[in-house]
């Protein structure tokens, strides 16, 4: 009888590396992996048909859970979507705030980063300071939308309500609060010699795998390629704003924390700017009737940079009351479905939370 | 970079400086949570408020909104008696259901913590279960966010200078995009299909108007009403006083887009063709109609439409009844009428011009030469002031003044009339002679606010420059040596409570006499009706306070013998006249299919 070499382990689907339901079906040799497959189907909700059943408006409320960490992406893809299809105008003031809450979300979601990628290497402290710390967003968000994390806020033809009083205070006080805190971050994770030993030339992500996968987000910028649909295809008023696309060479688990822990920095920049600059008016475009409206036929394609990077929404309307095709697509589903088949392949069974993690999965956004 | 480098083994430990900080998240529940002022918890009711349209739970896509029967409410006129309840198995906190609340009623609150092991407990009737979660309302309706557009597509209408020239038209009627834009406003919730007397199919016949079908409309409203346009013109609307965005905006003017539907065929054969109604085969059976009027020609059409041989005898030269000639023509146009009735003529329908029962044919007849009858006789017979000076040249009855104008005749009124009255009839009357050129003054008993006539003709009336003398008690009319009228003399009335409830009365004001000097007097305080056609079965057909006793299907004591409008009805509109004729059509089928 011949003896297999290769062990098969099984990699999830409880929520391997604290990213939502997957499963990996791994090879091992030793610690070492071989092959690696991926395998989802655990989170299917098939939002997508559901949009096809629901009207116009109906269907904005389901939007937030297509990425739970991060919804308001999706919420500025659909919204932009329709409104393109529909042809309505929104208030310059709608745009701003629609900035706000997105990278307001930006900045949750690499909170979260920070705990997970901080998680899967045994750093549990990081979770506790980042995650609690999200919280002061929450508040936020929960006082901008009434809801802490299924916002529904940003919907066709603006946004839902304008800020409560003195909300633009609160928003800089938070801001002032992170940025005394991430020095604190540096010291407990970026400065950490163990992490920068887990991290440093693990989980590499080669220029063919790249071009292959078509890589965007993060794992792309670490790789040297300077690209973000903010600047290269602004929306909303992201052209009226000034922040830097940081970076990175090295294209590992390393690069890409770096970048990520620039980013959030960033995302502050912009926050202060949008909070000094943000015009007074109307934040809604009336609609008409929810139960009656229907939009010409037409389609349209709206992407928006999420921080796992491009989320792309391809709307479809056929004239009548409901769309009548979604296709949205988020940076998780190459990068956690086909390119880590390939990044893992080498790995240490020990690194792959970490490289999960790294590589932005999400798998509510793969299956949606 | 070394494993064991002194910096980044070191740094890390610098978060050992929050090992003594208290924690900086709220500690629930030792500390309670409060949560934001537009925060989405759980729903609350105001369920006196809340009329039950239902449109939460039209919007919830998650069907986690039912309407159910609650204990405490009772429906009624523009209340479905239904509240919604929340399945919070469900429920997803979007508050669109909130945000499409016509009447504000429905908001979410603070509250959100539910811990229990009994699934029941997730289906809560907001308001009722919850009555003190009055308390935490923080996501609330307001008519700024609401989704429901609560402003009405104004209707273009003649300038009251302009239009007292002549008969034309007031209301210019919608265009096609005011039209898709006001019938847009419509929630479909159907309170106004309750009210409707015939129960006709708003919601659905709005919906095609939206949906830019003004043909399938038109089909919905022919199929209970034969008589669209001429409610489209001068329908009471008891629809829009219901109307669920009334409650906090505009009603959507559903009697104008039944006008403007109706306006998609310009005549008759085009109706017939929109419409194409099926017409069953004869069935051999003779139906007669008493009267023409709107009840009479509703039966006479569904009846017709049933295989019945419908002949209906009617008094005037036109059919219409009132509507025909108690109406200016400025508000119904004749040719719009005549449209209407030609189309019910061409299904089959005969009718009997100047034909008078009791006196061109007896009613005995009648009822033996048919297999069922129809009375649409209406209330042709005015009640009279019971003053002196009433009968003398210039005082005369406001109906029969407009049936004269509608006629065609000229009536020699002078410069200066007084109206008395403050109903619909007495309104047409004052409008009609101010295009004559003549000063109208209305004398009502009560308040201008108290006047049942609808409060877009009060307004129109006031446009056109009509006075009104409120709280004013006609005593005398005033004649000239030649017996013609010369003034009116009137008390003036105060309003007194009365001791059991109710409306305030007017009482006189003892030696508060007025004499108004005017050329005419019209008097519009209601009318009566004449039923002496009936003849030796007057006996047999029971009226109780002026009306003939009917039954649910419109049967009156007289077997095979229905009526129908005015004469059985206190209601006394036309709507009401359509959905009496409209009933009966259905009582006599069943009662003839019955027999065969």
């Amino acid at each position: 009888m011949k003896r297999e070499k290769a062990t098969t382990l099984y990699f999830g689907p409880q929520h391997p590396g604290i990213t939502g339901n997957m499963m990996i079906r791994l090879k091992v040799e030793g610690d070492t992996i071989v092959k690696a497959t991926t395998e989802v189907g655990y989170l299917h909700r098939a939002f997508e048909k559901l949009v096809e059943k629901r009207n116009w408006i109906q269907s904005f409320t389901l939007m937030c859970r297509f990425c739970v960490p991060e919804p308001d992406p999706v919420e500025n893809t659909y919204a932009r979507a329709v409104e393109m299809i529909a042809g309505i105008e929104i208030p310059e003031r709608a745009k701003w705030i629609r900035v706000l809450i997105l990278e307001l979300a930006r900045m949750s979601s690499l909170l979260l980063w920070h705990a997970g990628q901080g998680h899967s290497l045994g750093l549990y402290t990081m979770g506790q300071w980042s995650v609690g710390d999200r919280n002061y967003l929450l508040d936020l968000f929960e006082e901008l939308t009434g809801a802490r994390i299924y916002h529904m806020y940003v919907w066709p033809g603006g946004v839902r309500k304008d800020f409560p009083e003195g909300f633009g205070e609160r928003v800089l006080k938070t801001m002032d609060y992170f940025e005394k805190k991430l020095p604190d971050y540096d010291n407990l994770l970026f400065e950490n010699s163990i992490f920068q030993k887990r991290a440093q030339g693990v989980g590499i992500v080669s220029p063919e795998q790249i071009i292959e996968h078509g890589v965007v987000g993060q794992p792309l910028r670490a790789a040297g390629i300077k690209s973000d649909i903010r600047i290269d295809d602004p929306y909303e008023v992201y052209e009226k704003l000034k922040f830097d696309v940081p970076t990175q060479t090295d294209s590992d688990i390393w690069a890409r924390a770096l970048v990520r822990r620039e980013e959030l920095r960033q995302s502050i920049r912009i926050i202060r700017q949008v909070i000094d600059k943000i015009p007074k008016g109307e934040v809604y475009t009336k609609l008409p009737n929810p139960q009656k409206w229907t939009i010409p036929a037409g389609d349209a394609f709206a992407r928006t940079e999420s921080v796992r990077g491009e989320v792309g929404m391809y709307l479809v309307s056929d004239g009548g009351n409901k769309p009548r095709r979604a296709h949205f697509r988020g940076a998780a589903y190459v990068h956690a479905v086909s390119l880590l088949e390939d990044v893992l392949v080498g790995a240490n069974i020990a690194d792959v939370s970490a490289i999960m993690n790294s590589l932005g999965t999400c798998p509510p956004e793969i299956e949606r | 970079m070394g494993f064991f480098n002194l910096k980044g083994t070191l740094k890390p430990l610098t978060s050992l400086k929050q090992f003594a900080k208290p924690p900086h998240t709220i500690r629930y529940p030792e500390v309670p949570v409060e949560a934001s002022d537009r925060y989405r918890g759980f729903h609350y009711n105001d369920v006196e408020d809340c009329i039950g349209c239902g449109n939460c739970s039209t919007i919830c896509m998650n069907d986690a909104i039912d309407m159910t029967i609650v204990d405490q409410i009772k429906g009624e006129k523009g209340d479905s008696g239904l509240r919604p309840r929340i399945d919070y198995g469900r429920c997803c906190y979007c508050a669109l259901c909130v945000d499409v609340c016509p009447t504000g009623s429905l908001s979410l609150t603070k509250d959100f913590i539910n811990v229990t092991n009994d699934a029941n407990t997730l289906l809560v009737t907001p308001g009722i279960d919850n009555p003190e979660a009055v308390e935490n309302i923080s996501y609330s309706s307001s008519t700024e966010w609401s989704l429901n557009n609560f402003t009405r597509i104004p209707m273009e209408e003649l300038e009251g200078k302009e239009r007292v020239k002549c008969f034309a038209e007031v209301v210019l009627g919608y265009t096609e995009e005011q039209a898709r834009q006001e019938a847009d406003r419509c929630i479909s919730c159907g309170i106004c299909t309750e009210v409707c007397p015939d129960h006709m199919h708003i919601p659905e016949y709005i919906n095609a108007i939206a949906k830019g079908d003004d043909e399938d409309a038109l089909r919905i409203i022919y199929d209970n009403n034969p008589l669209p346009e001429m409610c489209g013109k001068v329908c009471t609307r008891r629809c829009e006083d219901v109307c669920a965005i009334a409650t906090r905006g505009e009603p959507v003017a559903i009697r104008w887009l039944k006008r403007y539907a109706t306006e998609t065929a310009e005549a008759s054969d085009v109706t017939r063709e929109i419409v194409n109604p099926e017409i069953r085969e004869a069935n051999g059976k003779k139906v007669g109609i008493i009267g023409a009027g709107p009840s009479g020609l509703t039966a006479g059409y569904y009846l017709a439409l049933r295989g019945y041989d419908v002949t209906i005898w009617e008094a005037n030269a036109k059919a219409g009844g009132m509507t025909m000639y108690g109406i200016p023509k400025y508000r119904l146009p004749i040719e719009s009428l005549e449209k209407q009735i030609n189309y019910i003529q061409s299904i089959g329908v005969k009718i009997n011009f100047n034909t008078k029962v009791g006196k061109d044919i007896s009613f005995k007849e009648i009822y033996e030469n048919n297999d069922a009858v129809f009375m649409g006789v209406g209330f042709p017979k005015a009640w009279t002031l019971g003053i002196e000076g009433e009968d003398a040249k210039g005082s005369m009855q406001a109906v029969n003044y407009l049936h004269m104008i509608n006629s065609g005749e000229s009536v020699e009124i002078g410069d200066k009339v007084a109206v008395i009255g403050g109903g619909n009839v007495a309104i047409d009357a004052a409008r009609v002679a101010r295009r004559f050129g003549a000063d109208v003054t209305m004398l009502y008993r009560r308040r201008v606010k108290d006047m049942p006539a609808d409060w877009e003709e009060i307004e129109g009336a006031e446009d056109e420059g009509v006075k009104f003398e409120p709280q004013a008690i006609p005593i005398k009319v005033h004649t000239d040596d030649n017996g013609k009228v010369n003034g009116i003399e009137y008390l003036k009335a105060e309003m007194v409570q009365s001791e059991e409830g109710g409306r305030p009365r007017p009482v006189a004001i003892e030696g508060s006499n007025i004499i108004m000097p005017v050329t005419a007097v019209f008097a519009a305080i209601g009318q009566q009706g004449d039923y002496s056609f009936l003849d030796e079965y007057t006996d047999k057909v029971k009226v109780e306070r002026g009306r003939f006793i009917v039954d649910d299907k419109q049967q009156t004591t007289l077997p095979r013998l229905f009526a129908g409008g005015d004469s059985a009805n206190r209601t006394a509109d036309a709507i009401s006249a359509i959905a009496d004729g409209y009933r009966a059509c259905k009582a006599i089928d069943e009662m003839l299919l019955d027999k065969q």
